[in-house]
């Protein structure tokens, strides 16, 4: 047990519960923007991992890393326009899209994968380049603090500053006040001429984005390769974040992190002599144990209600 | 020329699944006028409503807008014609503030940000001029009905409007509420605003309109002065034939008492009381009626008695038995009918057939089955003798519930409740939003089953039926009752209206005579 907390309560372990929140984040915020607006995106997980490979591939082929962030990007916008598409103007269910395109998701990476490399599980062969890490000035040369929230990789920055970017969309700006409106009255909306259609799209392509951007990460960021089903739930955990999150951003924010932290932990107790089996279900049980948490306490808020 | 600003010629909708919504509809409006437009559920008034409102477009006819012909694509292009809609379910997002439902859609802006302090500005400004004040930092969530429909009338004159349409504006009124809105109509003619103003109450209809435009089934049957029409001419219009508005009940003797309510209280989620002591009996052969603003305690109450909610003090005793141990089932089967509010969630499985729906509370009893299966040829014995008991206007038994109009739909119900010889009938709004021909024989077939000894609680928001039916009358405010009135027919509006409002309020022993004791 000593160990344990030896291990928890170091700058290292902080630093590294920053890191693998990143990815969740991200999609977290994906779900949230969508959730707003009433076409909650459960194609999450697929975008990110289609966004992975698309960043190995596309930094591989140019040899910039920016590229293929940009590339990761644009794979998640086209793949969440393309869900936008089936479920706004063919009217598909959105559950049934979001689940198709996991499921294509899953196998067009392998097959894309093994039609460039020859091989289906990993990159490896690819020469993808990774993004930078960023130094913050002065702040790095504080000791514990520094060694905490300096030299993380640039899209963790990034991925802080989406998060206060979607509280100020959404709490200032006219966009921000017609997606809300979309999501809770739908036909508040329409009455006074909003156009729904078009705010669930925008809302939809935003979350494309920032699912790209998770998926950028995993493949050149967290790890500089891409790997099948790299993806790992996350798209599934980030939904659940939402919803622990009850839609506010910091709620969204707070969750990622719990998230995150039960997933840093999982990683760090591989260290000790526990089987790594138990130790990797570890995030999946938080999720578990926070919806069960989120579910209890509504249903106890809705049996007062009566 | 003609001062027409509006002119409808020959609008026929056929919507895509066939349903004839407007077969033949004129009308002319003029500037500055209050225009009527009354009609059953089902007439088609919603859907030529909507078309004015461009939410539809017609199959074929003319609109004409201050002389020239125009096609209304969408609403924005009637706000932009100015063209305003009240809507009869409020069109507002709860959770915002009363300033962010007014600019949605139009808002004001410096730089990328929303300017709140030039939205609130123009909000204040505009109140002032047609003296409808609201807090525009409320959130419409805590606002009163009558304060919301204020937000609506507000967001269209936002938007410029001109003409305003307001689709049941009373509905969901107090009288007061009503009156103090009748005021503010009043005002917004005097600025030269024209209103098309649909309700199903002529008496509103006589004192505030000008014009009455009558439709029926899909045709409408002229424009009048309202001053040259009476009252029952409107009607005997709307209907095609004679309607009692006052019905000859007989006199009935209190037997047995069936409901019993204990001293019920219950509280909210937020700790805030909803009920609070509620006592009373409920006798064969007696209507007791429940009036009330809505939200005042009379679905929780309802709730409580139809086994719908288990959390609460105090206790009711259903045929001497405590409903606390008893799940819905078991309270149906001991012999209570319940017609809910909300015909469409609760009332109905509005897929399934007519005849489905008729059985949905006997589907174990051998009327419709034969061993363990259902039996096809009683079901619709059954089904048949009800839908000609009850007048349900269908094309046969085996048509979607859904497909129906709001008044045969509610008739379904009725039928479906009334017909197993309940010892207990919970009426909720029974007639709501049900037109005066269906109301007529709801409301008959609750005198009836109260004639045939059933005992009846029926809550009501619409006064005269809750004046007319009941046999004593309670008043429900903030979560009590605050009077007992046994011979409702001759207590007024006002008088309930004052009590609904918590302006007046019983003694305790006046409000006790609810119960009778033994």
């Amino acid at each position: 047990m000593r160990s344990l907390l030896d291990i928890i309560l170091t700058p290292d372990f902080a630093f590294s519960a920053i890191r693998v929140t990143t990815p969740l984040l991200f999609a977290a915020l994906g779900a949230l923007i969508s959730d707003r607006a009433g076409a909650a995106n459960i194609g999450l997980e697929g975008i990110m991992l289609m966004a992975a490979l698309a960043g190995v591939v596309f930094s591989a082929y140019t040899q910039s890393a920016l590229i293929g962030l940009l590339g990761a990007i644009l794979i998640g916008l086209l793949t969440a326009s393309m869900l936008a598409y089936f479920t706004l103007k063919l009217k598909t269910d959105v559950i049934l899209g979001g689940i198709a395109l996991n499921f294509f998701a899953n196998g067009g990476t392998i097959f894309v994968l093994y039609y460039l490399t020859g091989d289906k599980g990993t990159s490896a062969s690819l020469a993808s380049m990774v993004l930078p890490n960023i130094h913050i000035p002065v702040i790095r040369n504080i000791p514990i603090l520094g060694e905490i929230v300096s030299g993380h990789n640039v899209l963790t920055y990034i991925a802080i500053l989406s998060a206060i970017g979607v509280w100020y969309v959404l709490e200032k700006t006219a966009l921000g006040l017609r997606i809300r409106s979309v999501g809770e009255n739908e036909n508040a909306a329409k009455s006074v001429g909003v156009n729904v259609m078009k705010i669930r799209y925008i809302a939809l392509a935003l979350s494309g984005v920032f699912a790209g951007m998770g998926g950028a990460f995993l493949s050149m960021g967290y790890v500089s390769w891409f790997s099948r089903g790299m993806s790992a739930g996350r798209g599934w955990i980030a939904l659940a974040a939402e919803a622990m999150g009850r839609g506010t951003v910091l709620g969204t924010t707070l969750s990622s992190v719990l998230f995150g932290v039960a997933d840093a932990l999982s990683n760090t107790l591989q260290l000790l002599n526990i089987p790594a089996e138990l130790i990797r279900i570890l995030p999946y049980v938080a999720t578990v144990v926070g919806l069960l948490a989120y579910a209890i306490r509504e249903t106890n808020k809705r049996k007062a209600k009566g | 020329m003609s001062n027409n600003v509006l002119e409808l010629r020959n609008i026929m909708k056929v919507y895509s699944n066939g349903v004839v919504a407007n077969k033949n509809v004129s009308f002319e409006l003029k500037e500055g006028e209050i225009h009527a437009v009354v009609g059953e559920n089902g007439a088609g008034k919603s859907t030529l409503m909507k078309i004015l409102f461009g939410m539809e477009r017609p199959s074929s006819g003319e609109i004409i807008f201050k002389g020239s012909k125009v096609e209304i694509e969408n609403s924005n292009k009637a706000i932009d014609m100015g063209i305003g809609m009240v809507h009869q379910h409020f069109m507002l997002v709860p959770s915002f503030t009363v300033v962010q439902n007014m600019i949605l859609g139009i808002e004001p802006k410096k730089g990328i940000n929303i300017d709140y302090n030039k939205a609130t500005q123009m909000i204040k400004e505009l109140g002032d001029k047609y003296n409808l004040r609201v807090d525009p930092e409320m959130k419409v969530k805590d606002l009163s009905v009558g304060m919301k429909q204020k937000v609506e009338i507000l967001k269209a004159l936002l938007r410029g409007a001109k003409i305003l349409i307001l689709d049941e504006p009373t509905a969901v009124l107090t009288p007061q509420e009503t009156e103090e809105l009748f005021v503010q109509l009043m005002k917004l003619k005097d600025n030269g605003h024209t209103i098309i103003f649909i309700s199903h109450k002529l008496k509103e209809v006589k004192s505030i309109c000008d014009k009455v435009t009558i439709i029926r089934k899909g045709v409408t049957y002229g424009t009048y002065n309202v001053a040259d029409v009476t009252q029952s001419q409107i009607s005997n219009l709307m209907v095609g034939r004679n309607v009692v508005l006052k019905y000859d009940k007989s006199k009935s003797e209190a037997g047995k008492a069936v409901l019993n309510v204990k001293g019920v209280s219950c509280k909210g989620a937020e700790g805030k009381e909803l009920l609070k002591d509620i006592q009373f009996t409920a006798n064969k052969g007696k209507i007791l009626g429940i009036a009330g603003v809505e939200g005042n305690g009379q679905r929780e109450l309802i709730n409580v008695i139809t086994g719908g909610r288990r959390n609460y003090d105090g206790e009711v005793l259903f045929n001497d038995k405590n409903i606390r141990s008893m799940n819905v089932k078991a309270l149906r089967k001991s012999g209570m009918s319940y017609i809910p509010e909300d015909r469409m969630t609760q009332g109905v499985a509005a897929s399934a057939a007519i005849s489905e729906n008729l059985a949905a509370n006997r589907y174990e009893s051998q009327e419709i089955k034969s061993g363990i299966l259902m039996d096809v040829k009683k079901l619709s014995k059954l089904a048949n003798k009800l839908v000609e008991d009850y007048d349900i206007v269908c094309k046969s038994i085996a048509q979607k519930v859904e497909s129906l109009s709001g008044g045969n739909i509610q008739k379904v119900v009725v039928a479906r409740e009334c017909s197993i010889e309940p010892d207990i009938l919970i009426a909720e709004q029974p007639t709501r939003g049900v037109d005066v021909g269906a109301a007529e024989i709801i409301h008959k077939e609750i005198l009836k089953l109260r004639d045939r000894g059933a005992a009846v609680l029926l809550v009501s928001a619409d006064l005269s039926e809750a004046m007319e039916l009941s046999d004593a009358l309670l008043v429900m405010y903030e979560g009590e009752f605050v009077a007992y009135i046994d011979n409702p027919s001759e207590t007024t509006e006002e008088e309930l209206g004052l009590y609904m409002l918590g302006v007046k309020k019983q003694s305790r022993e006046e409000i006790r005579r609810a119960v009778n004791e033994f």
